[in-house]
């Protein structure tokens, strides 16, 4: 049976929790509307999360979810993926579990390369836990732990990406709901990790990175320019204070997956199935494994 | 005292080999306790060695004897000395009638000493051999040959140990060794003939068995039970789990992932174990305390998750090569908050092969973390074992309450993740089937899955998973007694103790005492009714455990009421040996400390 999607067949009857105007609304619909134009149903898919606010996507969307623990939902879903490469694995995080406590995880992510895409919900704070700095906020940023103002420079998410060997790095903006599905969409269709770092305004708790800073600041890069060019992306990537690149910044389809490197994998059948097996089914395969402690 | 030497044996000796890091000791143990072992005799072999790659003393020990072997022993009847410092370091492991063999070059040494202690003492131009030959790296080899032919075993069997070994290496090397060996052989034959008292002699006919550790075991027993998926980061003593699985041939479609820290490691797991592969991690104390907090999401989101936890000698780094049981405590108390959890520990290599798959059935059926606690002893120290102690046809795979593809299909109502029910276990669905979709929070949750806080669905929900323990109570294994059933003391034990414990019981049954071992296996949740039923039958019970705390005795009161009349407690990161618990026990305790 084929079901025939759309936006709303991911729609699921929870309580969301967001306060209004926040930018996670028109991530979770450009998530849905990526998906949808995909024709990635919802059992398909696997959303994985941490903690935080834009982390509760998961329960407000009818979808696979496994909403995990702060900064970890990186390698949650690496397992997954190796064990069942048939899902589309999509982490959601925030900029404080992707780049903060997370941040081993998304450097080594970077390099590893497995099919994953990684929607960071960067709004340079904590909200959820009412207002603290976060790795990529603005120097001078004040904050209820940082009440002298931030004197740790921003994390540039971009360029730490491309010098840890990200294959797919894009950013977008919550503002701007078309450009946010197209980049989510074309992120999916990449065959590697692929970051997208979404510019998305706490309405609440940052009164200074507001919708109209970002407006002021971000412009989509032209059809003029070659993503495929590292010089090129190295030069927007460190791009932040007065312009702010929009779009793929960065790809490099010529690499394979982590996955598809894996010998075993090819060898045998996919990890998850092995809840079909019940017994040994060849008993004679282990014995011979006896053999070296002889 | 109890169990004095013959003064002449055969096939019932320990042999050490004393060198420093770098020189091959390990290695030279390890082959010569494989050469014994094809000869048909059954062996201990114990490694000690420091965290460093290159220098620092390191000693290996085996022991030789006919019959199952669960422990090392002291006194030892012969030292191999590859350093001028290993004779001095272990004069107090060597009695009367021992022998020292090391280099007729080192002259510093005090023969005289030695002598006088009524040790055989033979220079032999062992480096002269090893450098003529090839370099003064061969001394480990004209050792091992020498040692050969002091005890009168044939040479052929360490002879093909070393053309396996060095000829993966080159054939050429192979040769230079051999040839060491030989002229090390002949030599040593010349000065000894058959004058050392204790011999080894092949046993024709006896059937193969096996050299193996714990470690091992573990990993075997886990692919036998259908674990696809190991994640780890390196950890002494746990790494040789995920190499020795990493090795497997790919056909097994074992995946293994070195992942960059712990906590990845344990989450890498999870998450594969969330899409249905039997998925585990492996670690010692340090890894563990960084996987405590997706610990806690294992058993939250009832996602089944087994890590394996090989103890060493703690706090922080604390003595990293070494043996301890100081984190079972730990292991019960782990993570925030109170979800269901197993630990459960085997003592022997047997008992670690079942571990192995027996965990990965428990997680399944009670969908929570399962720990397999050993300690560094057991993971490392090898034995010979027969043929069929490591059956796989012996595994089973009960998944428990998982569904398959074709069972979700087939869902007549709305499938509820976290459905409520008397024993508190809630069928399981894999994410990729259409009537299945749902999400899985750590947040507290309705059966549905969705975040819900109202009280009357937590307390609910916590009950339905605390419910889990109190279903896999019923299936815990009892503590295992071992000796006669009637005894006037009982060694409570638990983890690589066991063995020690049972060589000790065994020499004072020997000598006329009266003694037995009830060992603990399954830990948490404890059988509490079987535990108390077994120490009700006791006369003295002493806990003889590897920390400062007694905690195997802390556990056993908290759980059954029942307190120990004495522990024997252990933290000087050295596995007791048989006589150290006789001695312990037998002078109340006084040569340990007192918890």
């Amino acid at each position: 049976m084929v079901t025939r999607l759309d936006p709303k067949t991911f729609d699921a009857d929870a309580e969301n929790t967001w306060c209004p105007g926040c930018g996670d609304f028109a991530i979770l619909r450009a998530l849905k509307l990526a998906l949808t134009e995909l024709g990635i149903a919802p059992h398909e898919a696997l959303v994985v999360s941490g903690i935080g606010c834009g982390s509760k996507l998961p329960d407000y969307m009818h979808i696979n979810g496994y909403m995990t623990i702060h900064g970890r939902p990186l390698p949650v879903a690496t397992g997954a993926k190796l064990a069942n490469p048939d899902l589309h694995v999509i982490v959601v995080d925030g900029d404080g579990d992707a780049y903060g406590i997370g941040g081993n995880h998304f450097m080594h992510s970077c390099r590893r390369n497995p099919n994953i895409t990684h929607i960071v919900e960067d709004n340079q704070i904590y909200g959820l836990t009412k207002g603290q700095y976060s790795p990529t906020s603005d120097l001078g940023f004040v904050t209820t732990t940082s009440p002298d103002g931030a004197i740790e420079r921003p994390l540039l998410p971009v360029a730490v990406a491309l010098a840890a060997g990200a294959t797919f790095i894009a950013r977008t903006f919550a503002g701007d709901p078309k450009h946010m599905a197209a980049v989510i969409a074309e992120a999916i269709k990449h065959r590697g990790y692929s970051l997208i770092d979404v510019l998305q305004p706490c309405v609440t708790f940052n009164r200074v990175n507001t919708y109209d800073w970002y407006r002021e600041r971000v412009y989509k890069l032209g059809e003029d320019y070659d993503p495929t060019d590292r010089d090129s992306a190295r030069a927007r990537a460190h791009e932040w204070e007065t312009r702010i690149p929009l779009g793929v910044i960065y790809r490099n389809d010529e690499l394979q997956t982590y996955e598809d490197q894996v010998l075993p994998l090819q060898a045998g059948s996919p990890l998850a199935s092995v809840l079909k097996l019940q017994k040994d089914p060849a008993p004679g395969q282990y014995e011979s494994l006896k053999e070296q402690f002889l | 005292m109890i169990g004095v030497m013959a003064p002449q044996s055969t096939n019932d000796l320990s042999i050490m080999i004393g060198g420093d890091a770098g020189q091959g000791v390990e290695s030279s143990g390890a082959g010569f306790a494989l050469a014994l072992a094809r000869a048909g005799l059954h062996v201990f072999a114990l490694q000690d060695y420091r965290s460093r790659i290159r220098g620092g003393h390191n000693f290996y020990q085996i022991r030789v004897g006919e019959g199952p072997l669960y422990s090392h022993r002291d006194p030892v009847e012969l030292l191999l000395a590859l350093t001028p410092q290993s004779i001095p370091l272990h004069l107090d492991n060597l009695h009367e009638g021992s022998a020292v063999i090391f280099p007729q070059k080192w002259e510093d040494v005090d023969v005289s000493r030695l002598t006088a202690r009524g040790l055989t003492v033979e220079r032999l131009p062992l480096m002269e051999i090893a450098e003529r030959h090839g370099s003064r790296l061969m001394l480990n080899t004209a050792v091992l040959a020498a040692a050969s032919a002091i005890t009168g075993f044939p040479l052929d069997y360490m002879a093909g140990v070393i053309r396996e070994n060095f000829g993966r290496k080159s054939a050429e090397l192979a040769d230079t060794n051999l040839a060491v060996a030989q002229e090390a052989y002949e030599v040593t034959l010349d000065h000894f003939g058959d004058s050392f008292p204790h011999r080894i002699k092949p046993i024709e006919g006896a059937p193969k068995r096996m050299l193996m550790h714990g470690n091992e075991a573990i990993a075997f027993g886990a692919l036998a039970g259908g674990c696809r998926f190991v994640s780890a980061y390196p950890m002494t003593p746990a790494t040789s789990i995920i190499e020795w699985l990493s090795a497997v041939p790919h056909e097994f479609g074992m995946v293994t992932k070195h992942a960059e820290d712990e906590i990845a490691a344990v989450c890498m797991a999870l998450g594969a174990s969330y899409t249905g592969a039997r998925a585990m991690t492996a670690t010692s104390g340090g890894g563990f305390s960084l996987m405590v907090e997706a610990m806690g999401l294992s058993g939250m989101t009832e996602v089944p998750l087994v890590i394996v936890e090989a103890q060493r000698g703690g706090p922080s780094t604390g003595l990293p090569t070494r043996t301890e049981q100081s984190d079972l405590l730990f292991m019960i108390h782990a993570s925030q908050g109170e979800f269901p959890r197993i630990i459960t520990a085997p003592g022997t290599i047997e008992q670690c092969f079942e571990a192995g798959w027996r965990a990965f059935n428990l997680a399944d059926k009670y969908q929570c973390p399962v720990v397999v606690a050993t300690d560094q002893a057991l993971a490392a120290n090898l034995r010979t074992l027969d043929m069929d102690a490591i059956d796989p046809r012996t595994v089973e795979i009960d998944r428990g309450a998982t569904l398959r593809p074709e069972d979700v299909d087939a869902l007549s109502e709305e499938y509820l993740r976290f459905r409520f029910s008397d024993d508190g276990i809630s069928p399981r669905a894999m994410p990729g089937r259409e009537t299945a979709v749902l999400t899985v929070p750590s947040d507290e949750h309705d059966e549905s899955g969705h975040i819900n806080e109202e009280p009357g669905v937590r307390v609910r929900m916590m009950q339905k998973r605390m419910q889990k323990l109190k279903t896999a109570e019923a299936e815990m294994k009892p503590p295992l007694l071992y000796g006669p059933e009637d005894a006037d003391l009982t060694l409570v034990t638990w983890g690589s103790t066991t063995g020690h414990c049972r060589a000790a019981a065994d020499e004072i049954n020997a000598a006329g005492g009266s003694a037995n071992v009830l060992q603990f296996i399954d830990m948490w949740p404890m059988p509490v009714e079987a535990a108390r039923e077994a120490l009700d039958r006791c006369r003295r019970k002493v806990a003889v455990e590897q920390n400062y705390t007694g905690q195997l005795a802390l556990l056993i009161r908290m759980t059954t009421g029942v307190a120990m009349d004495d522990t024997l407690a252990k933290y000087d990161g050295r596995p007791f040996s048989p006589r150290q618990i006789i001695e312990g026990v037998g002078m109340e305790v006084a040569s340990g400390h007192k918890a």
